[in-house]
């Protein structure tokens, strides 16, 4: 088995599904030739041809919306949007067009497109390198949002997504793009929507994260092992595995939530609101955020503004401590 | 206003110029019965198509059956054209049970997979960018399908416009840019939204042919736009045309035109009625009698009268209903919140 990082990972995701299925499309920006700035699509353009890796013009908002107007037709497009924060021009065909298409017609017309987007910081990116939106699009009913941490959860779930007949966010976690590496299945295999991965078994508290703060999350729990952590890493963010969150807080009576995105209003306070709504005989301490603060993502303190491993263990002591 | 351009002879088959007629008399019935069942508070809203039936019909009846349409606010009547029943398109209008999208839009936002009429989105031009891509998939899977994508002169002013026009002429896409320049974009008038000379010149910037059109003469509609559906189908890529028309009533039920343009202004167009026109060509052709006129605007009034009868019985969509199609498989969220509702006192019929 291959020892991959994610951008592997997400290359041969592609590769196997373009060949099993003629409908899949790539398009967007220097996805040809170049193979994406992050090379995740490489050498797809040698294999299939311009025809099905297509470069696009620049413009977000007809990448996303010749991509619905594709799957409509029939074919199951994977655009890519560069970076997440470039993602706003297409806003409007994402969260007006595409979310809504299968309802506002009935059922009729559905849209099956997986918008594969790098995103998170961490990379000395500044503001417009570095958001983490997908507090926007679970909010949006009709779309599903992914978010894996690693290089064998990034390929079968790229692969359930395209799969899907339901439009997925598919949001790649830059910051680990290669750092994160793994054995990777060669070949066809998926992971399903909506299944969470107990990283990490506990009795003492919870802590939820996805994406790039997984891993620091691991690194925090990993240090003190007297939190004996439950530690469950989402990788399908909306639709929310509730099984596993509600079991495992039912069982520690502790949580923590760690996001890097801005604290209000993002995912960890739906996660918060949904544990206290079916958890609440059994919590022994209040929820606890751990998250990007409600700043715009700063370029020279980037490390104070992510919920990196010593914040998170800081927090996760005092979790531990309270007593009420 | 420009004179009618002379034609001895019909240009059309008999069949097709009469279908066209029939289908624009139809249609004006059908608005003029429904903006007063709006007022009567029957219908919630309603944008009719009222001067504009030339721009609609005589273009979307060069299409194939097996083309497709994107629509914007007025071309409901080409799905009619093509074959829609009238029945289930006002139970769209009444956003009632019999409504095949299930009451989930507004009056006038019909579609119907079934005459490849997509459904559109309230929100100005974002259908462009969509017919392009559907466009590029017909051409990627070697279909014949061309793709017409119908706009109004104010989505030329929106970013999806251009960004549709730029892609069409890059791939060379199989679509046809139907744009109603009806002048007025709600209380905007067309002069506000463009320094161009026209809106077909705007064309040349992305590489392809602009052409631009009487819009309220069917015979000149059917021409332009058949041109370049044919040449889209045949590898040649796009055209914009431009239809230059006028929209003789209000943008919708809830505007009052009055505030902002000159009724003088609407009398000009009002001489150029676009079935007055077609009337007079078919009348001076021979094919068309005084008494034909009679029987067909009886015929259709009893039609649209019989299926809007129909179609006002048909119940509220289900309750329940309001949850399905957000996914195809309901999640458990969903299934929560539907129970929820269900365990809740009802809210009553809803308002309109």
């Amino acid at each position: 088995m291959p020892s991959w990082n994610i951008i592997q990972a997400v290359n041969d995701a592609l590769r196997v599904e373009m060949r099993r299925d003629p409908r899949v499309v790539v398009l967007g920006e220097d996805v040809g030739k170049f193979g994406g700035v992050f090379r995740a699509t490489l050498g797809l353009i040698e294999e299939f041809g311009a025809d099905r890796v297509i470069d696009t013009p620049l413009a977000e908002a007809g990448i996303v919306g010749a991509a619905i107007g594709m799957a409509m037709y029939g074919l199951r497009p994977v655009p890519e949007i560069q970076f997440s924060d470039f993602i706003y021009p297409a806003f409007d065909q994402i969260v007006n067009e595409l979310a809504k298409l299968r309802y506002r017609s009935g059922g009729q017309y559905s849209a099956p497109v997986v918008i594969r987007t790098p995103a998170g910081g961490g990379i000395k990116g500044g503001h417009y390198h570095s958001q983490s939106p997908e507090a926007l699009f679970i909010h949006t009913p009709g779309l599903q949002v992914i978010y894996p941490s690693n290089p064998y959860d990034a390929k079968g779930l790229l692969l359930s997504a395209i799969r899907s007949d339901d439009p997925v966010i598919f949001m790649e976690p830059k910051r680990v793009y290669r750092a994160a590496k793994g054995d990777v299945p060669e070949g066809d295999y998926t992971i399903p929507i909506g299944e969470a991965r107990v990283v990490r078994e506990g009795r003492g508290m919870t802590v939820i994260a996805w994406g790039a703060m997984l891993h620091e999350a691991e690194q925090a729990v990993g240090q003190l092992p007297e939190l004996d952590a439950e530690l469950i890493d989402l990788r399908t963010l909306w639709p929310l595995d509730i099984e596993a969150v509600v079991g495992s807080v039912s069982k520690t009576g502790r949580c923590a939530i760690v996001q890097e995105a801005p604290r209000t209003c993002g995912f960890a306070a739906e996660i918060a609101a949904l544990v206290q709504e079916r958890c609440f005989p059994r919590l022994e301490a209040p929820i606890a955020r751990i998250t990007g603060w409600d700043t715009p993502f700063p370029y020279a303190l980037e490390n104070d503004y992510l919920p990196l491993a010593p914040r998170i263990l800081h927090k996760l002591r005092e979790l531990k401590d309270y007593e009420a | 206003m420009q004179p009618l351009h002379k034609l001895e002879t019909p240009p059309l088959p008999r069949e097709i110029l009469l279908r066209i007629y029939r289908e624009m008399v139809r249609l004006r019935t059908l608005d003029e019965r429904m903006m007063t069942l709006q007022r009567q508070g029957r219908v919630g809203f309603y944008g009719a198509c009222t001067g504009q039936e030339a721009a609609t019909l005589a273009s979307a009846i060069a299409l194939e059956k097996s083309d497709w349409i994107f629509p914007a606010l007025r071309e409901g009547g080409a799905m009619l054209l093509r074959g829609f029943p009238l029945v289930p398109y006002l139970c769209q209008i009444f956003g009632n049970a019999g409504d095949e999208t299930k009451g989930r839009q507004m009056p006038s936002h019909m579609a119907s997979k079934s005459v490849h009429q997509v459904s559109w989105s309230s929100c100005i031009g974002t259908q462009l960018p969509q017919a392009v891509g559907a466009a590029m998939a017909a051409k990627i899977k070697g279909d014949r399908t061309v793709v017409a994508a119908y706009l109004g002169d104010g989505a030329t002013s929106e970013g999806d416009f251009h960004v549709a026009l730029n892609f069409a002429g890059v791939f060379k896409a199989p679509v046809v840019f139907i744009c109603q320049n009806n002048h007025w974009a709600i209380s905007v008038p067309s002069s506000k939204q463009t320094a161009s000379e026209s809106i077909a010149i705007k064309a040349q910037a992305y590489g392809f042919g602009g052409v631009k059109v009487d819009g309220n003469d069917a015979v000149a509609v059917h021409a332009a736009v058949k041109q370049a559906v044919d040449k889209a189908r045949s590898g040649g890529g796009p055209t914009l045309v431009e239809c230059e028309t006028y929209r003789i009533g209000a943008h919708s039920s809830s505007d009052d035109p009055t505030r902002y343009r000159d009724e003088r202004e609407v009398e000009q167009w009002r001489k150029r009625d676009p079935l007055d026109l077609l009337r007079g060509r078919l009348q001076s052709w021979g094919i068309w009698s005084a008494r034909e006129e009679d029987e067909l605007r009886a015929k259709v009034l009893e039609e649209v009268n019989a299926a809007i009868a129909e179609a006002e019985k048909k119940p509220e969509p289900p309750r329940e209903s309001l949850f399905e199609d957000v996914y195809s498989v309901l999640p458990w969220s969903l299934r929560e919140q539907r129970e929820e509702l269900l365990a809740s006192p009802p809210a009553g019929k809803t308002s309109q």
